[in-house]
């Protein structure tokens, strides 16, 4: 059949260079991409911003998600033991993984013991994070995504560039040369002929598949519950047509209860496309009852590991964990903007990715250099519902990089003799002056246009400025002088205003505060 | 009361025009700017790195500089938001992390200053000029400052502030990362010029010259006369008229 050979396409075809950077200069040379991840990341930061606004309170809800967070994840083998013993109660068979080849057997396992020939999947991070669907192939399971982007990047043989948009990357005129190739026809560029096509396409798939596949939003520790945030209703045909579902959730998934779903429901989906609340939010807890009119006869959740409990203690990074996976941070990130996901080379892209991926693996020599693709401008943590600081995260992974030995040894060398220099300010005016000499040939109109050596990446955007002919500091006892002799008297409201200032600020230092913002 | 000028190495080495019209528009005010030498660098660009030991060496020629200090004051968003990062660099040394925490509360960026410490936010200045504003993110971002520079520019006679588009957009100067992911920064610098273009104004001003030299060497290799400069000078300019 025409769509299994599109299935069954593995990634390994897309061979990705080795460094970010290359992968982002192949992203800057692709306007098509460009202008693609920036409609869409401006129309979801817009979106996310206005429903903000309107939400009316959104610093304080922030602040309680991230509350809510950090309780669980400091309790999380608590609320993980509450929420399996629960699930178990009510008929849910749950597997722990601690690793994503441990989570790929099981699954497989499951498939083979219902000897299933196909796998609807809903969207889901975690089982592309495990490569499910090329292992699902692996034993001759058909395996279709249903979410449209995915199905779109699936019939791409490409993996997804947006936690929540995985095909942003793509306009809608290759979206319909993709579709027409799997239709066998062409198909008209228009977004209710391509989505009508894929629903009577899906709609078969759906009602042929052994096993529903999806990954999980929250669970729910009081309920043993799992709750699924969706726009297109798919998720909900995966989860109540096929005779088995299985379930794929990261261990810090978790909320404790129905009322904390409550501030994490006004916070995910306003943060990841301005809605209000998604068309569809499923709670499920265990599988068809008696009386239920339908729902899967077996379920099962497997709980992943995965490098995640790496993070548990760990004061820096502990904080990832409360990542609720809504791509604001994405849509906010200026690099993204410009480099798209496929750039980040990981499953996670944007910031959340940048941190993520190397967060997730213990081996620091193996770490790409993602984590310096970003010039640390904080609009991800500014953006993030939860509140994790990002643009922080970024810095402990490259100390850590540096502090291990992986560092970059040019650059190394570089910061040495920074280092050196700025220990002293003697040496720092005397570079300052050296450099004054030295630059006299690469002056041109009082700027430095030279692309030669360092000034390469620098000046192949920009001219560079020259040094002062003479620094502040040279200058300073002059003006000072100056100054001096035409000095004012100060204002008595202003000199009460400082202080008043002072006064404060000693008596906080006593109290052991912060002091101003 | 020793109000201390913490000058940073860019504007020390390429910019003594932003610190000379800052200390020039504060003593107008009697605000007697004192410079202690020993300083050099906060150590941003190598604390960003990964480089702590190397930031630390830095950071330490501004405790020293600062340790006495009643008031310091930086025309950098940037640099005064590092300051507030050394409890971090220290955090294991307890003489130096003690102070490290009275340096950040005792340290204001220029607006911030003018603003909130000596309340002034209107100084008389006279800009015939249509301008734009590049709010710089460390500023916006870590230290806050989101009224302060707009109550000093509403208050300019005669000048035309016009929006910049996208303007919370991160200029892609980021410090090393500029050298180091020189495409991806270019490809950042080059949209925020653009933006500055879009805006039709003849000056861009802001608070942090890291960011404004990044924007103007754009500008200048695309030949694009639009003039940029720190609000410090902006402000200067209007008061004094040169």
């Amino acid at each position: 059949m025409s769509q299994n050979a599109a299935h069954t396409k593995s990634e390994s075809n897309n061979v990705k260079p080795a460094s970010v950077k290359e992968r982002a200069d192949l992203a800057l040379n692709n306007d098509f991409l460009r202008k693609a991840v920036r409609f869409t990341t401006e129309r979801l930061r817009d979106g996310k911003q206005k429903a903000a606004n309107d939400h009316g309170h959104w610093e304080e809800w922030r602040e309680r998600g991230r509350q809510i967070r950090l309780h669980t994840i400091a309790h999380l083998d608590y609320y993980l033991n509450l929420f399996a013993d629960n699930a178990r109660a009510n008929g849910t068979h749950i597997h722990f993984a601690a690793t994503g080849e441990e989570a790929v057997k099981i699954a497989l396992e499951i498939a083979q013991r219902k000897q299933a020939a196909s796998v609807v999947k809903s969207k889901s991070m975690v089982t592309e994070e495990l490569h499910l669907n090329t292992a699902l192939e692996s034993i001759d399971v058909e395996t279709i995504e249903t979410d449209l982007g995915e199905y779109i990047i699936q019939l791409a043989g490409e993996t997804p560039s947006h936690i929540i948009i995985p095909a942003i990357h793509k306009n809608r005129y290759q979206i319909a040369e993709l579709l027409s190739k799997e239709a066998g026809e062409e198909l008209l560029p228009e977004t209710t002929i391509l989505a009508g096509f894929v629903r009577r396409k899906l709609r078969e798939k759906f009602l042929e598949a052994d096993i529903g596949m999806t990954g999980c939003n929250f669970a729910i520790a009081e309920t043993g519950s799992m709750v699924l945030f969706e726009n297109e209703g798919n998720a909900r045909m995966v989860t109540t047509l096929p005779k088995t579902q299985i379930t794929l959730m990261g261990m810090e998934r978790i909320i404790p209860s129905w009322s904390d779903l409550e501030v994490m429901a006004t916070l995910l989906p306003r943060s990841a496309t301005g809605q209000k609340l998604t068309v569809y939010m499923s709670g499920i807890s265990g599988p068809r009852r008696k009386d239920d009119g339908d729902g899967p006869e077996e379920q099962h959740i497997i709980i992943l590991d995965n490098g995640r409990s790496e993070q548990l203690g760990d004061p820096e990074f502990q904080e990832l964990l409360n990542c609720i996976r809504c791509g604001a941070c994405l849509n906010a990130c200026p690099v993204y903007r410009h480099i798209g996901g496929h750039a980040y080379g990981g499953t996670y892209s944007g910031p959340i990715g940048a941190v993520l991926t190397p967060a997730l693996n213990k081996n620091v020599d193996q770490w790409d250099d993602i984590a310096g693709a970003s010039s640390l401008c904080g609009a991800c943590y500014e953006a993030c519902p939860v509140k994790i600081p990002l643009h922080d995260m970024l810095i402990y992974l490259r100390r850590r990089k540096v502090e291990r030995g992986y560092g970059d040894k040019v650059e190394g060398l570089g910061m040495k003799g920074f280092g050196a220099i700025m220990a002293k300010s003697q040496r720092f005016s005397n570079v300052m002056k050296v450099g004054r000499i030295g630059q006299k040939l690469l002056v041109r109109d009082g700027g430095i246009p030279s692309k030669l050596g360092p000034l390469k990446g620098w000046n192949n955007y920009r001219i560079a400025p020259k040094l002062a002919d003479e620094s502040f500091r040279e200058s300073w006892k002059g003006l000072q002088e100056e100054l001096d002799k035409n000095s004012r008297e100060m204002d008595p409201v202003i000199q009460k205003r400082m202080e008043d200032l002072l006064a404060k600020r000693k008596l906080e230092e006593l109290e052991g505060g912060a002091g101003h913002d | 009361m020793k109000v201390s000028m913490f000058i940073t190495c860019i504007s020390d080495a390429v910019y003594p025009k932003v610190g000379e019209a800052m200390a020039r528009l504060l003593a107008r005010y009697g605000v007697q700017l004192e410079f202690p030498e020993v300083q050099t660098c906060c150590g941003q660009p190598a604390y960003n790195s990964g480089y702590w030991n190397e930031a630390r060496q830095a950071a330490l020629t501004i405790l020293e500089a600062f340790e006495d200090s009643d008031f310091v004051i930086a025309p950098s968003g940037s640099c005064t938001g590092m300051l507030h990062h050394y409890p971090k660099l220290f955090q294991d040394d307890p003489i130096n992390l003690a102070k490290a925490q009275n340096l950040q509360r005792k340290s204001y960026e220029f607006s911030q200053f003018m603003v909130q410490v000596l309340g002034v936010t209107d100084l008389g200045a006279v800009f015939p000029h249509k301008v734009t504003y590049h709010p710089s993110c460390h500023g916006t971002r870590i230290l806050g400052i989101r009224d302060e520079p707009m109550q000093l520019m509403q208050n300019v006679k005669a000048m035309e502030l016009v929006p910049l588009p996208f303007a919370e957009d991160c200029c892609g100067f980021g410090g090393t990362f500029a050298v180091k992911m020189s495409d991806i920064s270019g490809a950042m610098v080059t949209e925020k010029s653009d933006h500055v273009l879009e805006s039709e104004a003849e000056v861009l001003t802001g608070l942090d010259m890291g960011c404004l030299m990044n924007i103007a060497g754009n500008l200048r290799y695309r030949h694009k006369p639009v003039r940029v400069m720190h609000l410090a000078e902006l402000l200067y300019e209007g008061v004094s008229g040169q």
